[in-house]
């Protein structure tokens, strides 16, 4: 069962603000999800590998080879406010 | 109250030396221009995908088989979240609960794991915009942003500061030597973080540790270490406690400021990166990483020890692979000759005269050959020629190589044998230092200096200190 302070919590990690209502809604999704989980949890799961991926692929590697990179100008273009050549954020320890 | 125990762990980020990133092609560098080595990878543009540099495993199987550590047989890559604007996807791809190495150790130190991960951008502060009073900005260069690092932690098995600087360095020759990576503090591609606490001496149970951070030599990892650790003991000991903390090392004021962080910080909800699948190191994979490995300096230095070298000198020679071979030759030119005497003469009386020379390199790279340099010492084990005399012939071999014996003729410094002649050198010395004649009877045994030196001048050094010293006590 997950607590109001959970979700609060949760969502302050995630930097998402939540309405009251949506609070409330949070509780119950959250608290079936792991319910859902116990119940697995629950089950005879003797001699079965945790699954980490669904698809069976391993080492999928790429040679050490350079390609070519974005041009400044470009990589720079979504920055709502380049400076020098670099992206311009607010300071983080202003936040 | 029992006496305080120090305990330390380090945390150690290596960067590797690939050519590119860990999940992109975007090539590394230091020191360009801002933003001219990013793509839409790792700049995390919705939608792309990361691949493994399979250059960087490699490294990561060779750091693991140079520290003894178990190789997991499968690895997996998770997500660790967090916001900050040096990390453009918010999560950092690192490993977490399966690293690709476990457990292993490095001298006298275990290691406790190392695992792969991407570094984060540089952030450069340029404080107030002017317009709104408390409005800092900052600079984001995506250059570095994805290069591939190796963490390596220890267990907490350090028992002082100086200990602690002296195992880094012997963990950062090793990687250097490996070839992996540039090993460069002050670059940043290799940086140590110390996990530091106090407990009473003999127990079993860890104190609280606080983490210092931006130690970028290891002059300031010791001076860091000692200032923390003084800091826990006095706490301690007026009956505090230790709060557990991340503190931020000053090499300008040597001071320790504590990053407060918020407590959620550290909730990082980890979980598996659905976009990398395992790495599984095949066992040709994991032979090419053991038998890629070069004599490493702990198996070098216990086997110099084992030839008769002292552990300073064995050191020494360790994280210089060069001299090294440099001496092995010599010892090999110089049979019946004591390593460890030879040992002597590359690393002291060689290094001093090729730093008098201002000559570029080492040994190696020196116009000695090590039979020469064998021959010389042999002249002077033999008492061919003084140990001063044998110093001027080695100055003469750094400026034009050559034979030792040769230029022992040539600048007439055989050793005098006619002890007649050394004989009336020395009383005459004495006659004109009548002084310290007068001090030595005294029991001033310091003032046999002043003679020696005068026989020495007027000999220009071809006389035996020892037979000197000889002569003196005799003629008192």
């Amino acid at each position: 069962m997950i607590e109001r302070d959970q979700v609060l919590h949760v969502a302050r990690l995630a930097r998402l603000s939540l309405s009251e209502e949506e609070v409330e809604t949070m509780v119950g999704e959250l608290s079936g999800i792991l319910e859902h989980v116990d119940r697995i949890g629950n089950l005879d799961l003797e001699g079965v590998e945790p699954t980490s991926h669904v698809i069976a692929l391993e080492n999928v590697l790429r040679p050490d080879e350079p390609r070519p990179s974005l041009p400044p100008d470009v990589a720079l273009a979504p920055a709502p406010e380049p400076q020098d050549g670099a992206f311009r954020v607010p300071s983080p320890q202003a936040e | 109250m029992a006496e305080l125990e120090a305990v330390i762990g380090l945390e150690i980020h290596v960067q590797l030396a690939t050519k590119t990133k860990m999940f992109c092609g975007c090539e590394l560098s230091f020191g360009d221009e801002p933003n001219v080595h990013t793509c839409p990878v790792c700049l995390a543009h919705p939608g792309v995908l990361p691949v493994p540099n399979e250059q960087a495993i490699r490294y990561a199987l060779q750091i693991g088989a140079a520290l003894n550590c178990e190789i997991a047989p499968r690895s997996i890559f998770h997500r660790k979240n967090y916001f900050y604007p040096d990390s453009p996807k918010a999560y950092q791809i690192s490993q977490y609960d399966i690293p690709i190495c476990g457990a292993g150790r490095l001298g006298d130190v275990r290691i406790h794991r190392a695992h792969l991960e991407e570094d984060a951008a540089k952030m450069i502060h340029v404080g107030e915009s002017g317009r709104i009073h408390g409005s800092g900005a900052s600079l984001v260069d995506f250059n570095r942003g994805g290069t591939p690092l190796v963490e390596i932690v220890t267990e907490p098995d350090l028992r002082d500061a100086a200990e602690a600087a002296q195992w880094a360095r012997l963990l950062r020759e090793t990687i250097r030597q490996l070839g992996v990576s540039d090993v460069n503090m002050e670059e940043g591609s290799l940086r140590v973080d110390a996990n530091v606490s106090v407990r009473p001496a003999g127990s079993e149970e860890l104190g609280t540790k606080t983490e210092l951070k931006n130690m970028n030599s290891f002059r300031f990892l010791q001076r860091g270490v000692e200032a923390e650790l003084a800091r826990q003991r006095e706490l301690v000991e007026s009956g505090g406690t230790v709060e557990q903390e991340t503190l931020h090392f000053d090499p300008a004021s040597g001071s320790l400021t504590s990053l407060r962080s918020k407590e959620e910080a550290h909730d990082y909800r980890y979980f598996p990166e659905p976009d990398l699948v395992p790495l599984v190191p095949s066992e040709e994979q994991l032979r090419e990483a053991r038998e890629s490995l070069p004599e490493l300096p702990v198996a070098r230095i216990a086997r110099y020890q084992e030839m008769g070298l002292a552990y300073d000198v064995a050191l020494t020679l360790a994280t210089d692979p060069r001299t090294a071979g440099y001496f092995e030759n010599v010892v090999e030119a110089g049979e019946g000759i004591e390593p460890r005497v030879l040992a002597n003469w590359v690393t002291g009386e060689l290094a001093a005269a090729l730093r008098q020379a201002e000559v570029d390199g080492g040994a190696a790279d020196s116009r000695i050959s090590p039979p020469d340099l064998a021959k010389l010492v042999r002249l002077v084990q033999e008492k061919k020629i003084s140990h001063g005399s044998g110093k001027k012939v080695l100055a003469a071999m750094v400026k034009g190589g050559g034979d030792p014996e040769k230029i022992v003729e040539r600048e007439g410094l055989a050793q005098m044998s006619d002890s007649g002649e050394l004989e009336a050198i020395v009383e005459k010395a004495m006659a004109d230092n009548p002084d310290a004649v007068e001090k030595i009877r005294e029991g001033n045994n310091k003032a046999i200096g002043a003679i020696v030196g005068a026989v020495m001048r007027e000999t220009k050094g071809r006389a035996d200190g020892g037979e000197v010293n000889r002569l003196i006590q005799e003629k008192l």
